[in-house]
Order: C-alpha cells, then structure tokens, then sequence
C-alpha cells in the first residue's frame, strides 16, 4: 500500500463528504417532507427540519377505510405487488430454460439476441396494438394483462442473466450425472438449478424492481383500483389536488422503501449481476 | 374461487376486512372523477356514501385522476369498458359526441330538469343539439382579492377593469407590500387557456369564425398582449408560467398574491383558517371587464357527468347521475362548486356565509364564453398553449405566436 | 448425442419463451406498421390506407424536428455526464477511507428509487415557490431571488437532466468500480514505479480496464435516454413552450391525446428507427474496442 500525502488524504475525505451529500440529501430531503407539518413546507424561509414531526400522513395513506384516499392507496400499493410477483414470477420459469438452452447450444444463441434486441423498441411503437390486442381479450384494466406485457421487459433481461449463471457452471457435472442415468430433467433439477440459484435470486431481484418502476404501460393500460400501480397512483397524486407536498412526499417514500430495501440488503448480488452481464459484454 | 381466495389473503395481509365487498352489491359501476378544482375528493366520497345508503343494490367504485388525466383516461378507458360515469369538460363533447364516447341522454331529462337547471348550464353537456349528460359543476374563473393588502394600499373597492387591476397592482409594487400581486395559472395545460378565455371574452374576442381560427386578432390578440404586458412589466408572479390552479390557491392562501384568478372553489378554502393564512380576508368579484367592450368576463369552466357507450349498465349510471346533479345534493355540498339549479342561487340555505361568491356568480355565470366547440378541441388547445408560452417567454411575438397556433389547430 | 438433436432440444426449452415475445411484441410491433400507412383513430374507425403519407407529415412538421433535437440534447448531456461523474465516484470509492463501505452502499439508494418518485422529489425540490432548492441557494445567499426552474425554457431541460442523472450516475459508477477492482494491484504498482503521472496512470492502466463495461453501461443509457419518457412525463409534461418535449412524450401525445393512431404509429416507428440506428453503431464500437483490448 503506498502512501499518500496529507493534501491527497484531505481531499479524498473532502470528496466523499461531497459523495455523500450528493446523494443523500435528496433522499434525506423526501423523507423530511412527509414528517413536516403543511405549514412548515410552505414556510419562508423554509424550515429544514420539522417543528413538530407528524407521521399523520403514513397512517393516512395505510388506512383501509372503505372508498378513502388510504384504501386507493393500499390499493394500487397490492396491485404493483401482485402484478410485479407474477411477472417476476413469469419471467424466471421462461428464463431458465432458455437460458440453458442457449448456454448449452450456441447453435440457438442468435435467437436470444433478437429478444434483447427488443429492448430497443420504445414501449410508445407498441402501445397502440398491445392497447387495441388487450382491448380485445378484455385485458385491460387487469392486473394479469399487465403482468402479461410487463413479462417482455423482464424476460430479455432475466434470460440474459440465467445464461451468464449457466455458462459459469461446468457441463461436466451435468453430463456426469446423464451418465449415471439421470434423465435430462432430474439433471437440471438436481444439478444445475441448485447450482445456479444464486443466479435466480438475482435475476429475480433486478425483475421486480424493473417491474416495481414501470409506468408508462401502466399509465396506458389501467384506469382504476383493480389494476392501478403504485407509479401511476403517485403520478395522479402529484399532479392532483393535494397542496400537501408531504402526502406527495410520504407516497414516495413508501413506494420507494421495498426496492430501497431490497437494494441496501441484496447489493452484492445485484452489483454482481450488473457487472457479469457488462463485463462479458 | 381464486378471487375470494384472494380477497381473503388480502385482508389477512391489510388488516381489516375493508375489501370485502357490500353485502347488498348487484350492481357495480365504475365512476371517474378529477381531483382538482371545483368538489374536493372528501366531498365526492361523501356523495356517493349518500348514494349507495340510498341505493343499496349499486355499489360505485371510484376512481380520481388529475384534470391533465381526465381526457386520455376516459378515452383509453373505452377500450376496457372501465367506467360506466365519467366527468367531462365544457369543450369535450364535441369530441366524444364525434367518436362515440358518450350516450346521448336527451331522452332522460325530464321537463323539470329543464325548468330547474340554468339554461346556460345545459351548453356544457349540448353538441349538435343533442345532451350527452347532466350539467354537474357550473364554474368560472372569478378575481380573488386579498383584502387586507388592497387595505395597505390604500385602495378602496377592486378592479371593474383589466386596465384597473394592472393600475392597482402597480400601486401595490411601488408601496413595496408584494413584489408580484397577480398570480394566474399559465402552465403548459388548459388551465392556460381559460385565463386567456377569459380576457378574449373582455375583449370581445372570437375563437373560431366559420370554423376557422379567428384568435389570431382582435380580441384574442388584444387578450394575449395583455398577459405579455402583465408578465413582463412585473405586475405578475412569474412563476405563473409553470402554475396550475393548485399553486395559485397556494400563493393566495399564503398571502402572496394580492390578486388571482380561480375557480369557484378557492373562496371557501382560502377562508378555511385551518389550510389558509388569508382566512377572512378573501374578497371575490367576477372577472373584469373592458372599458367600452364588457363590464366583466367570464370563461365558461363547467363540467357534466355522462355515460359512456361502454357502460354495461347505463340505467344504474342514470341513476348515480341523477342523485349527484340532484338540487338536494349540490346544496347541501355548495360550498366548494355552486350548483346548477336556478333556486339555489336564493336558497339562504346555499348562499349563507358565501353571500359575496354568490354575488360575484350571479354576474359570473351570466357572462360565461365558452372555449371553441370543435371535435378538434385538443389540438386547437395544445397548439394555444404553446403560443400563450412562447409569448409570455418572449420567444415570439403575441401575434407570430396566435398565427403559428392557428396554423397547428388543425382547423 | 447428435448435434441436431441438441438443437431440437434447446430450440423447443426456447419456445415458451420465443412464443410470449413473438405475441406480445413481435405481432404489435408488424401491427404498429400496418397502422403506420393508415389514418386509424386510437377509437371508432379501422381507417384506410394512406401509403407513406403520415411519414412524410411527421418528418416535414416542425415538432417533430424540434423534439428531435430536445431529445437528443437530453439524451447526450444526461449521459456524458452519467459517465464523467460515475467514473469518477468510482475512481473516489476505490480509494481507501474511513466509511467507505457505507458510502459504497449508499450509492444504491438513487438508483433504486422508482423513476416516478424521482422525478416527482426533483419536482417538489425545483417548486418556484416552496421548493428546497431555492430556499437553499438564497439561504446561501447564492442566489437573491427564487427562480422558476421548470418554467424557464433555458433551465427546465438543465434541471431534468440533472434529476435524470442524479438517479443514474450511481449505476455507473458501481458497474466502473467493479471493474476498477478487477484491476491488478501489481500493474499500477509497477506503472508508479514506472513514474508514469496520476493522468498517464489512468489514461494507459486503468481505462482499458473499463471500457468495454463502460461502453456497455453507455449504450444502455442512450437507449434509455433516448427513449425517456417517464421523469419528464412527471415533471414538465413537455412544457414550459413545449421545450422539453421529447419524442416519446410527441408520440403519446399524437396516438393517445389526438387519438391519430395512424401517424402516431408512423412516429413511433421513425423514433425506433433512430434507436436501432443508435444501437447498431454503438454495437460495432463495442465490438471494437472488446477486439482491441482482447
């Protein structure tokens, strides 16, 4: 380890303070908001820190009283839930096995390829058909039409992610145990799956939040509590008639605890699945 | 099977059985609102609560978007068959009428309705001489006064004039009491466009002649220079240009403004002490006028409820929109939105405590002019606002930027 | 094992996969061509056959070309500076220093925040009347009057690019520290020994590490960039004078508010169009810079 000077060590320091600043003020600032009282947020000079800290808003926005701006809440916040879960759920069973097939067969791999490739399609090129084609299932306003188109953003990635896990697992093993009879099922069952689970655990993670986030789809495609999500509902509340920048505040903190969560807990595997797929190109 | 399974999860996870659907529920229809302006959210609820005691067999799930959602929601909806009620803007049912968004309900109004209602509040729901729903808010934008400032100033009675209101602002700008006294909500959006709607009417503008665009001069000229003149001289908050109704209702209730143009609903809530620091201070009187062309002006900002054609249940929607519309119903909840019945306006019932709104509605409500009825509206108001901004910023001349407007309307 | 049989195997495990995207992407997308030559409305009428005229109305019209270029602004700056400022946070966190470990986990925090609730944070912060950051430079005195962020043309695209990247440069700089780790103690050593400078040091030993997962990182985000949507939904919805307006946001407009599916499809595709164009490019430097550095 060399040594470094006292100036160098300074502006590290000096650095990482500015780091830090950067990105937790912002954070720090949205959480301030939705335990302030409506009259310190509108005060001048504004008021940094509450007088009175008021947690009134989360009760609010939690409550389940029939036909209340809580239960539109809860409401939406069980929608995303529901259709992110399935989605996920969804994207994992189509990616494990093709991204076997493709690890094993590189013969197949070009068509793996159009299928990320479509991740360049802006969602504004397919929204009118996927709107008339939901339309004509009677599928919109559903939270399983929702999932449904949801699971074309997550499958690319999470086929993506399964194939980089598979390749990292010798077919040694596998072949051994077709040898020792195992059929091609029990193989992958046995074998390999429990090999790759950390790979799951991972592309499921980065599939639930990408659906956790989606908006414009949602946006488009749900009108009301059946199948509303958490984005739009925010959307709506800011745009809307709440003067109470803290109601705004406390809806967004809420959205954002279960994948703020899930990143502070689960970072070492998300930062490893971010990087396999960018380093392997 | 798999939904009560559902339904039993879900209130396991949240607690209460709030999910669980009415024991009576037949029937349930879907209704949209906005939540914005005019009746609160609380007071839609407390309606419709109203409703369903009455009606134990309909069960009205409701849905509250932006104004800015309201008409891309309702329209995407149809597709889905989502909502059975929907709250319409004045200058939609050209356009609903057109694509066959919304019933035509003339068959259900009754003569009493007829009689009742304010014959000016039946334009808001008329296309080509057909109904396509019940007049529910019947709105304007009013000049709101702080009259504690005007006091300050030393100013007695507010502006009967637009030449008036900018000579009384200058004098509170001068006497240092508020930097900017004017606040309007010029956004991006048609909040925009009713403000401008308003001056056009003081100036005896015209929006369409023969279908043509006809803003381009004249009154609608007139109309946007004054909103250029207000901006640029530093009468008007500057942050206007990115206001919407909700952040002027803000800076008056902080007493921030001196003066602002607003619906209905910001009397009672900028007099509620528990929101407003301007509680009794709130002075109201309809827009002004100009000399020699109007006394005052008025847009005409009233919404209806209609059926869609979607709706698999338009009796029950019927029904919801009767009682909503009801003269009972919007007496009892005046406060927020006036109603559109004719009586009300004498009920001391509706006008106690509010004597000084209904005055300035009386007169208000006379003068409304409507924004241009075309199935084209939405373009004609996208390509409007544009021009409104890129006056008001300096980007063009008012009439470089009405004559590229009138060549965007599509028109 | 043959061969064709292995083939067999993996396209049929590929299937379920290959059938969802053919329907929910692959049909819409032939149908959003078909529209494209059509004057369809979004509700009520098929509409007929139009031949290229929707395309050459989008191209000629004047949004259009303005949109082009705001998104493009949008689209470069955010990312230039996504790259500048997440290497160098990653450069910084690949320092040894007290706290570096909770500085490191923190930098997930923006990132996992959902794109609506950034955007409507940046929104509150930028409020002209109330918003944090114009109490905070006037409470600094760097500024003598609050000032309407969104609502000047020459700062409302500044301050969503700068909530834009305030969500992203973390991603960045946690995909180049990973690389940055993947460099070998051994070689920098040796380059110091070498006197080569801090510059020469990271210009010819560090970098090559972290081109090609950079590069990665940078195609990704232009495709997101260019395809943004979302945060200015959000915060401007276009405006102020429609000089935010991006593509996306000129498309939703057309087929969802006008209700002109027919050329709104057109649009949609001229915009996918300029992706793919992007993305091709992009892949050959890519696949370039991976042969150079292999």
């Amino acid at each position: 380890m060399e040594r470094k000077s006292l100036p160098f060590t300074i502006f590290i320091y000096a650095s990482a303070l500015l780091l830090a600043v950067v990105i937790l003020a912002p954070v720090l600032w949205l959480f301030v908001m939705s335990i302030s009282p409506a009259a310190d947020l509108s005060a001048k000079p504004l008021r940094w820190w509450p007088q009175q800290v008021d947690f009134s808003r989360y009760a609010l926005l939690l409550s389940t009283v029939e036909n209340s701006a809580g239960a539109a809440f809860v409401a939406s916040l069980w929608n995303s839930l529901r259709i992110a879960g399935m989605a996920t759920i969804a994207a994992i069973a189509l990616a494990i096995p093709a991204g076997w097939a493709v690890s094993r067969t590189p013969a197949v791999g070009w068509s793996l390829s159009v299928v990320i490739a479509t991740y360049m399609l802006p969602p504004v090129a397919l929204a009118v058909p996927l709107y008339m084609g939901l339309a004509y299932f009677g599928m919109l306003n559903n939270i399983f039409g929702l999932a449904l188109v949801y699971l074309t953003i997550l499958a690319p990635f999470t086929t993506w992610l399964m194939k980089s896990g598979f390749d990292a697992i010798p077919r040694e093993i596998e072949a051994a145990a077709m040898i020792d009879g195992a059929s091609l099922f029990q193989t992958l069952r046995i074998i390999t799956l429990p090999l790759a689970a950390p790979v799951v655990a991972t592309s499921a993670l980065f599939a639930l939040l990408l659906a956790w986030d989606e908006f414009f789809y949602a946006l488009l495609f749900t009108s009301d509590l059946r199948a509303k999500t958490l984005t739009v509902a925010i959307a709506d509340l800011a745009g809307g008639r709440v003067s109470d920048y803290g109601l705004i505040a406390t809806a967004g903190v809420l959205a954002a605890l279960p994948p703020v969560l899930i990143g502070l807990v689960m970072q070492r595997a998300l930062i490893s699945g971010l990087t396999s797929g960018g380093v392997k190109g | 099977m798999l939904k009560s399974i559902n339904r039993t999860l879900l209130g396991a996870a949240f607690v209460s059985g709030a999910f669980m659907p009415h024991a009576f529920a037949e029937t349930a229809i879907n209704a949209l609102f906005m939540a914005q302006a005019a009746y609160s959210e609380a007071d839609v609820r407390a309606m419709t609560e109203a409703f369903s005691k009455a009606n134990p067999d309909i069960k009205v799930n409701l849905e509250f978007v932006p104004y800015e959602g309201l008409h891309d929601k309702t329209v995407l909806a149809q597709g889905s068959g989502g909502y059975d009620v929907v709250l319409f803007d004045v200058i939609w049912p050209a356009e609903y009428a057109s694509n066959n968004v919304l019933v035509d309900v003339s068959s259900r109004i009754t003569d009493d309705m007829k009689k009742g209602v304010l014959p000016g509040a039946w334009t808001t729901v008329a296309y080509d001489g057909k109904s396509y729903g019940m007049p529910w808010i019947l709105d304007t934008k009013y000049l709101f006064y702080n009259k504690e400032i005007l006091e300050k100033a030393g100013i007695k009675s507010p502006p009967k004039t637009w030449d008036e209101l900018a000579e009384q602002a200058k004098i509170i700008k001068d006497k240092g009491i508020l930097a900017t006294p004017i606040s309007w909500s010029w956004s991006q959006a048609e909040a925009a466009i009713c403000d401008y709607t308003t001056l056009v009417s003081a100036y005896g503008g015209e929006f369409l002649k023969d279908g043509k665009p006809a803003f381009q001069s004249g009154g609608g000229l007139d109309a946007l220079n004054y909103m250029v003149t207000s901006y640029s001289s530093g009468l008007t908050n500057p942050n206007s240009k990115e206001f919407l109704e909700e952040d002027v209702r803000k800076v008056f209730q902080n007493g921030e403004a001196a003066f602002a143009l607003n619906w209905t609903y910001m009397y009672n809530m900028a007099n509620d002490p528990k929101d407003s620091k301007v509680a009794g201070k709130v002075g109201v009187v309809p827009a002004p006028g100009v000399a020699g062309k109007s006394e005052v002006s008025a847009v005409n900002g009233s919404m209806g409820l209609g059926i869609t054609t979607a709706s698999k249940h338009p009796e029950e929607a019927w029904k919801f929109i009767t009682f909503m519309t009801s003269q009972e119903t919007q007496n009892q909840y005046a406060k927020l939105s006036l109603p559109i019945w004719a009586s009300s306006y004498d009920d001391p019932a509706v006008t106690k405590g509010q004597e000084e709104l209904i005055a300035a509605a009386k007169l208000g409500l006379a003068a409304m002019y409507p924004r241009p009825t075309t199935p084209k509206y939405q373009e004609l108001s996208t390509a409007l606002q544009q021009a409104i901004q890129e006056a008001l910023l300096g980007q063009a001349k008012p009439e470089d930027a009405l004559k590229g407007a009138a060549e965007n309307s599509g028109l | 094992m043959s061969g064709s049989w292995m083939t067999t195997r993996a396209w049929l495990l590929m299937l379920p996969l290959l059938a969802v995207m053919i329907s929910v992407i692959g049909w819409p997308l032939v149908d959003t061509v078909r529209l494209s030559f059509t004057d369809a409305r979004l509700v009520g009428t098929e509409g007929s056959f139009v031949g290229l005229d929707n395309y050459a109305r989008m191209l000629s019209g004047a949004n259009f070309q303005r949109t082009l270029v705001t998104t493009t602004w949008f689209a470069v700056i955010s990312v230039a500076a996504e790259m500048v400022l997440g290497v160098l946070a990653a450069l910084l966190l690949n320092q040894q220093f007290y706290g570096r470990t909770v500085l490191r986990a923190l930098m997930i925090l923006p990132w996992a925040l959902p794109t609506v609730v950034n955007a409507t944070l940046w929104r509150l912060i930028y409020n002209p009347e109330y918003g944090a950051l114009n109490a905070a430079l006037t409470q600094i005195g760097l500024l003598d009057a609050y000032r309407s962020w969104l609502g000047e043309p020459n700062t409302a695209l500044a301050a969503l690019i700068v909530a834009d990247c305030w969500k992203n440069f973390p991603l960045v700089a946690l995909i180049a520290l990973a690389a940055l780790q993947a460099v070998p103690r051994d070689i920098t050593s040796a380059s110091m020994v070498d006197g080569a400078g801090p510059i020469a040091r990271f210009r010819f030993v560090i970098l090559p590490y972290l081109v090609g997962p950079l590069l990665v990182a940078l195609v990704l985000r232009t495709i997101e960039a260019f395809k943004v949507f979302d945060i200015i939904w959000v915060m401007t919805r276009g405006g102020p004078a429609n000089s935010t307006r991006t593509l996306s946001i000129l498309v939703y407009q057309e087929a969802f508010s006008f209700q002109r599916a027919g050329s709104g499809a057109s649009l949609a595709l001229i915009v996918t169009l300029l992706v793919t164009v992007l993305a091709v490019a992009y892949a050959a430097l890519v696949r370039k810079a991976a042969g150079s550095n292999a």
